[in-house]
């Protein structure tokens, strides 16, 4: 089996955000992996060690991501791939297909990735990458069982290999089955992601961390069948296979303004007896309860 | 300069989500005068009864052509299914732009739906710019969930795929009186075979609002140190048709759900008001709530951080608080009898 994390760095969610003329500081900056890429390497580790296999973790983004490639070897990841994100626009459409591009040749059987990145929110690329693929997905997992379909309950005597997979739908629990190869992505509450050992660190440093710049890259084909149909093929997905080069695709959106958010001071400190406190806060939010109690 | 906008007009239990309108409102305003909206449904069989008045409401709040796709595969949401219906509508539209709410579905389905028709993305709208004299059109969305913001706009000929953020953007209003209303009409779609099936649903928010779409918010963090101590804030939110939250300490401490997290990690959320009982306002937890309009802090630490973004602080305890203040709230309506 080969299990493929699609892992992000991002800022520790504790950090501060400070801008300068040239944007956000990234200088002194503590970065983690994202939480939610955490734990889809995570689970990835312990189905390989339940059934085998190799696990990839992929990035694009700059050495300074070595950093977190070198933690997910120490977790237990096989092997690192960073996509050098030199020339790359930022922007989900092309960093999808990037990614894409360093996936298909790996040939996973589950593609992993986090439900968002705590920067951008979005959740935009692992999807993106996973429709560039062809591979069908489930989102939001908070549990997941990989095995054959028989195994699983899903189908008597079908031996394809599958993954069954609880996803949290906005406070509801959904069960769904999908056939291997799929994308996943974790959402809290998956697993507890370990610490790294110290043999653990002391591994990594021989594990093969490989670098590709994008002009390396080469055309792909999906990995399954077109989800949705009757559209023309995206990005680089679907080029001949004689068409020998790969060419990053041009962004599709770009940014054109970053700010702080409005300030926010603080405000009254009510004071008084607690009932007196009770009293007076209804008596301010009088017309925001008013209105909540005239929609119930 | 006019355009077609394509909503996907995104229904839960059978009725349409506020977000839905919030969505349309954005689409009549980025059509201009002389553009085209049109909104798609997903119904199946038996209910498309309630597919009818939801067409109805959307033709009633602006949409000029809401297309309604039947097709069994469409009674519970399936991504495969749901997103070859947007393909098949987008096929049938060729809009410049598809505008969904950024909810569990609608963030899983803009992605896809990009991707297949090398569409731009830009996701968790929260405010949308028409810049200058032109006609240039830029989204304001969040980065490290709000403590910074960014604007995107879109390349040059490609189409927008945008997920709009619920709670954020005015909703569509109902047309004036007499002015022409939208037409409803069955859209042509065979659903794939489908690759990912459904084998089960465990409701647990069954009737409950959800986190991001309510308007009113009651947090609890550590200081309910237990789950039995989020019951008066249940109690609170119940009342005021509000729903449960909670800062990633008490999630950690396992006092509650990690559905119910917000911050950074876990849900960002803007409701009208936000009353956070026992939060100490950890910057992750400040970042997935300091865009409420109306921040309350109820804390027995009066150097705790959030009083430092609160509207409203009380130095006290929560327990003694909260239910003198949902004794308040009945007061303005009592129960009849």
């Amino acid at each position: 089996m080969k299990w493929v994390v699609l892992l992000k760095q991002t800022f520790d969610t504790e950090e501060k955000i400070y801008f300068t003329e040239d944007g956000i500081r990234e200088e002194d900056v503590k970065l983690i992996i994202n939480p939610y890429d955490e734990y889809a390497l995570e689970e990835a580790l312990r189905w390989k060690e339940q059934l085998g296999g190799e696990v990839i973790v992929v990035t694009c983004g700059t050495e300074r991501t070595h950093e977190a490639l070198r933690l997910a070897l120490a977790m237990g990841a096989d092997q690192a791939i960073r996509v050098s994100s030199d020339g790359i626009p930022d922007d989900s459409g092309v960093l999808a297909d990037v990614l894409a591009a360093a996936i298909a040749p790996l040939q996973p059987d589950l593609l992993l990735a986090g439900l968002f990145a705590v920067d951008t929110g979005s959740g935009s690329v692992a999807l993106q990458t996973a429709e560039l693929l062809g591979l069908p997905h489930a989102g939001a997992v908070v549990k997941l069982s990989i095995g054959t379909a028989a195994e699983l309950g899903i189908q008597p005597g079908d031996e394809r290999p599958y993954a069954l997979a609880v996803r949290d739908v906005e406070g509801d629990q959904e069960t769904v089955a999908l056939p291997l190869p799929a994308c996943i992505t974790a959402q809290q509450g998956l697993n507890d992601p370990r610490y790294p050992s110290l043999p653990g660190i002391m591994k990594a440093k021989r594990k093969p961390l490989i670098v590709i710049e994008p002009a390396e890259l080469k055309p792909y084909r999906p990995l399954g069948e077109a989800l949705i149909k009757g559209q023309p093929p995206a990005g680089n997905s679907g080029l001949l296979a004689e068409s020998d080069s790969y060419f990053v695709p041009s962004a599709r959106t770009y940014r054109t303004q970053l700010s702080p958010p409005p300030p926010r001071a603080a405000g009254k400190r009510l004071t008084g007896s607690p009932a007196e406190q009770a009293e007076e806060l209804a008596r301010e939010l009088h017309d925001v309860l008013a209105e909540a109690l005239d929609k119930k | 300069m006019a355009r077609t906008i394509l909503v996907y007009a995104e229904r839960r239990d059978g009725a349409l989500r506020r977000v839905a309108f919030e969505a349309l409102g954005a689409a009549r305003r980025l059509a201009g005068d002389d553009g085209t909206v049109h909104a798609v449904i997903a119904a199946s069989g038996g209910a498309a009864a309630g597919a009818a008045e939801d067409a109805a409401a959307l033709a009633a709040r602006g949409a000029d052509v809401v297309h309604i796709a039947d097709d069994p595969a469409l009674g519970a949401y399936a991504p495969e299914a749901y997103a070859s219906m947007l393909g098949a509508a987008i096929e049938a539209v060729r809009p410049d732009a598809l505008l969904l709410g950024h909810t569990a579905s609608g963030r899983e389905l803009a992605p896809r739906v990009a991707a297949a028709c090398s569409a731009g993305h830009i996701a968790d709208v929260i405010a949308i710019h028409k810049d200058g004299e032109g006609d240039d059109i830029s989204f304001t969305a969040p980065l490290y969930a709000g403590k910074a913001l960014q604007r995107r706009a879109f390349a040059h000929g490609v189409m927008w795929v945008v997920t709009v953020r619920p709670n954020n953007l005015p909703p569509a209003e109902a047309l004036p009186e007499g002015g022409k209303t939208g037409s409803v009409v069955e859209l042509r779609f065979t659903a794939p075979t489908l690759l990912t099936t459904l084998r089960g649903i465990v409701r647990k928010t069954s009737g409950a609002i959800d986190l991001a779409e309510a308007d009113i918010v009651v947090a609890g963090g550590r200081g309910v140190r237990s789950a039995a101590g989020f019951e008066p804030l249940q109690a609170l939110a119940k009342a005021l048709g509000g729903a449960v939250g909670a800062s990633r300490a008490a999630c950690d401490a396992g006092y509650c759900d990690y559905s119910m997290q917000i911050g950074q990690t876990g849900k960002v959320v803007t409701p009208k008001l936000y009353i956070a009982c026992g939060i100490s306002g950890a910057i992750q937890h400040l970042a997935g709530m300091n865009q409420s309009k109306t921040i309350i802090a109820i804390n027995k630490d009066p150097d705790a951080p959030i009083f430092s973004i609160a509207d409203y602080g009380i130095v006290g305890d929560l327990f003694e608080v909260v239910p003198l203040f949902l004794e308040e709230v009945q007061r303005l309506r009592p129960i009849p009898d």
